[in-house]
């Protein structure tokens, strides 16, 4: 008998626990506690700083942190939005942010901005713009990436040419390009690839005075020539001037591999790659960055995580104050310190600093001339119709033409139903 | 006195006995009901449903059935599953049961083989994916070496349209013969010895026995692995996913329905028109299940 009343207890025990985890703690009434929710662990030890800091002048606000890989983390916080159990401040990003601000899931903060007559200003206007959804202000910018034109430093030499600058448009990079292919031991002036759009194909369209979705979401921008010529500019580094490995090339081994291993001179990558090219020895001796060059004017994407507010949150003046201050100057520094790019201007100094190989400031100047990262409601299902069909035209299977035509139709039916 | 209350005892007993049998399967009985059968309710339901976000949906009747039949791309998914599993469950038998009985020999090392050849199922398939894709590297990977020292050209493996299935049919071969060769293994030692004594005495051949002794008495065994197989290759999607990348330009003749239905349910976020997918799946798994279960009668043996 002994047995199984073990047994029983067991199994109750183990329902017990799984029923458990919602458990609340009662809040008291002169302290608040606000539940912050983020993804990366690798900020984990910054985070606890900024609460340290925070708690320094708000003693009665207690901050909970909750980490969860990015892998789940929308998964579960689209759970806990759908039972009404969001925490109060969390991490957003582009691709989500329309969803969560349309379904009333984010607390609008202009009110709260001009009541406090918080300067909004040393934060870049395409960042401010990701997390705007009808003309309502959702976020405060935490952080940014941009997108630089990173060349290899000893291949430049062997070819005696001069390192890419400001003054390049993109006559410049293809001749420069040209010169540094070398078709029998198959090393290439650039490689353009279409694996991560932000890095790569999202930027020329810009520079060529095109947009990938228009201002107000509606329409797609894959039927304007100029967005079509930015396309086709860089689809012809591998199909017209032949300064690119092919796609499938690419796709066998990965374009920054090839980067790493010198055989491409050079490649559109985006600032979140540094860690990585800081950590290989060779890249970390032989590799640099400059801005993006010329199309028709400069440009490139801007993306960068916000700290929102969620809607049902009970303590929204608390929440108000933690979001406030994470995106502070004071903040800002702490978190350059760390390495992030802060996305409050003037303090990015100490960011750059702390990577004297790299030209870092070719990121922050690429950050003044930057556009939202494109985003709707539904950002994944247009995202993949752009992928699939490019790909097809970078393997040679469709013009770019018949791909943006094919793009511009599926993304305006999407768009519509939104 | 007596006889009359045994019965009742034995009765009780017997009640007592249910309960407590109830209560043992109880753990594996609500774990099937609540992750098994409830979901498999539950997508049929959701797949007449229009998902939108944080989990509401509405009414939409045949909308993803439709869908479904409109896309050509879910028609290229379920003619790349079937021809993988009709080509890889017969050749991983026929691999499996020649390992298996080469295996069930007395021959020096024998565990270390059979371990080797069990290796790969106790590997993640994510790893396993990560290394096939740099076997088949068609720049540095080490089969177009081999092939590029007998002067022959090696194609594409992961990114030509032609080459990619049987690249992908090759890696699921490999990795289920341990499972199905150790399966087989305890059939061929279920087989009594004496068997192929009496037939050796009668002068016949090692091919004759194995095709007239060996084959016949396996065939219960082989038939469990090959339904089991066949479930399990038309829900192949882990080294697809691995080894195939959404921008590859192979990649229509390459993803399998569970790579759409990833697809449609956890990169797009359209549940209803995944739940639709998987069902439908489900339903051809099913019939060629009962199919299989119909046709054991010509070829099976149960002695």
């Amino acid at each position: 008998m002994k047995k199984y009343l073990l047994f029983i207890s067991l199994i109750v025990m183990v329902m017990l626990a799984a029923c458990s985890s919602d458990e609340e703690g009662a809040s008291g009434d002169e302290e608040t506690t606000i539940k912050y929710a983020y993804w990366d662990k690798n900020q984990e030890d910054m985070l606890k700083d900024l609460v340290e800091e925070f708690n320094k002048d708000n003693p009665t606000i207690e901050i909970t942190l909750e980490l969860t890989p990015y892998d789940q983390y929308f998964t579960k916080l689209d759970a806990a939005a759908s039972g009404g159990g969001l925490p109060d401040v969390f991490w957003m990003n582009g691709p989500n942010f329309v969803k969560y601000a349309s379904n009333d899931m984010l607390e609008s903060i202009d009110e709260s901005i001009s009541e406090d007559d918080l300067d909004t200003s040393p934060y870049p206007d395409g960042l401010l713009g990701l997390y705007q959804y009808e003309d309502k202000t959702y976020a405060l910018p935490k952080d940014y990436d941009t997108i630089g034109l990173w060349y290899n430093k000893e291949l430049f030499d062997e070819a005696g040419l001069d390192y890419p600058d400001e003054s390049w448009d993109w006559e410049d990079l293809v001749s420069a390009a040209e010169s540094l292919t070398n078709p029998e031991d198959e090393t290439y002036g650039i490689a353009a690839f279409i694996q991560d759009s932000q890095a790569t194909y999202f930027n020329t369209i810009l520079a060529a005075d095109g947009y990938i979705i228009s201002k107000d979401k509606t329409q797609s921008g894959f039927d304007d020539p100029n967005t079509i010529e930015g396309i086709q500019k860089y689809h012809d580094l591998i199909h017209k001037h032949e300064v690119s490995p092919t796609h499938v090339q690419m796709e066998t081994t990965n374009a920054t591999s090839m980067f790493e291993s010198g055989k491409v001179a050079m490649m559109f990558q985006a600032s979140y790659m540094i860690p990585q090219f800081k950590a290989n020895e060779y890249t970390n001796e032989n590799v640099d960055v400059a801005v993006l060059p010329t199309i028709k004017k400069r440009s490139n994407v801007i993306h960068g995580l916000g700290n929102v507010i969620a809607s049902n949150s009970e303590n929204k003046d608390g929440a108000w104050e933690f979001v406030k201050f994470l995106s502070s100057e004071k903040a800002a520094t702490i978190q350059a310190e760390a390495g992030i790019i802060p996305a409050y201007e003037g303090t990015q100094q100490s960011w750059v600093e702390a990577t004297p190989n790299f030209n870092l400031q070719a990121f922050l100047d690429m950050a003044e001339v930057s556009e939202p990262y494109p985003v709707s409601k539904d950002t994944s299902k247009w995202a993949t119709i752009i992928q699939d069909n490019l790909a097809k035209a970078w393997a040679g299977q469709l013009t770019v033409e018949e791909a943006s035509e094919i793009i511009n139709k599926e993304m305006e039916e999407i768009l519509a139903s939104e | 006195m007596e006889s009359r209350k045994k019965p009742h005892k034995a009765k009780e007993k017997l009640n007592n006995d249910t309960f407590w049998g109830y209560l043992f399967i109880a753990p594996t009985l609500l774990g099937l009901l609540i992750f098994y059968i409830f979901p498999l309710f539950q997508t049929f339901f959701y797949s007449f449903t229009n998902w939108g976000d944080f989990g509401n949906y509405s009414w939409s009747g045949l909308e993803n059935y439709k869908a479904m039949l409109d896309n050509p791309k879910i028609w290229q998914s379920f003619r790349n599953t079937l021809i993988y599993a009709f080509v890889m469950v017969p050749l991983s038998i026929a691999v499996s049961i020649l390992v298996a009985v080469l295996l069930n020999q007395k021959i020096k090392g024998l565990t270390v083989y059979r371990t080797l050849y069990f290796l790969p199922v106790v590997t993640m398939p994510a790893a396993i994916g990560m290394i096939w894709k740099w076997l088949y590297n068609s720049d540095y990977g080490i089969i177009n070496q081999v092939l590029a020292w007998f002067s022959v050209n090696g194609p594409d493996w992961l990114t030509d349209p032609n080459w990619v299935l049987i690249s992908i049919i090759v890696v699921g071969t490999w990795s289920v013969i341990g499972t199905n060769m150790i399966i087989l293994l305890s059939g061929l030692q279920g087989i009594p010895k004496s068997l192929y004594e009496a037939a050796s005495m009668d002068g016949a051949g090692v091919t004759y026995s194995f095709f007239r002794i060996t084959l016949p008495l396996l065939s219960p065994t082989v038939f469990f692995v090959a339904v089991i197989s066949f479930i399990s290759a038309f829900q192949v999607f882990d080294f697809i996913f691995m080894m195939v990348s959404p921008t590859n330009p192979a990649i229509d003749n390459a993803q399998s329905v569970i790579y759409l239905f990833y697809h449609y349910a956890f990169v797009i976020g359209d549940k209803g028109l995944a739940a639709a997918i998987s069902f439908v799946l489900f339903a051809i798994i099913l019939v060629l299940t009962i199919i299989q279960f119909r046709l054991q009668k010509r070829w099976v043996h149960y002695d």
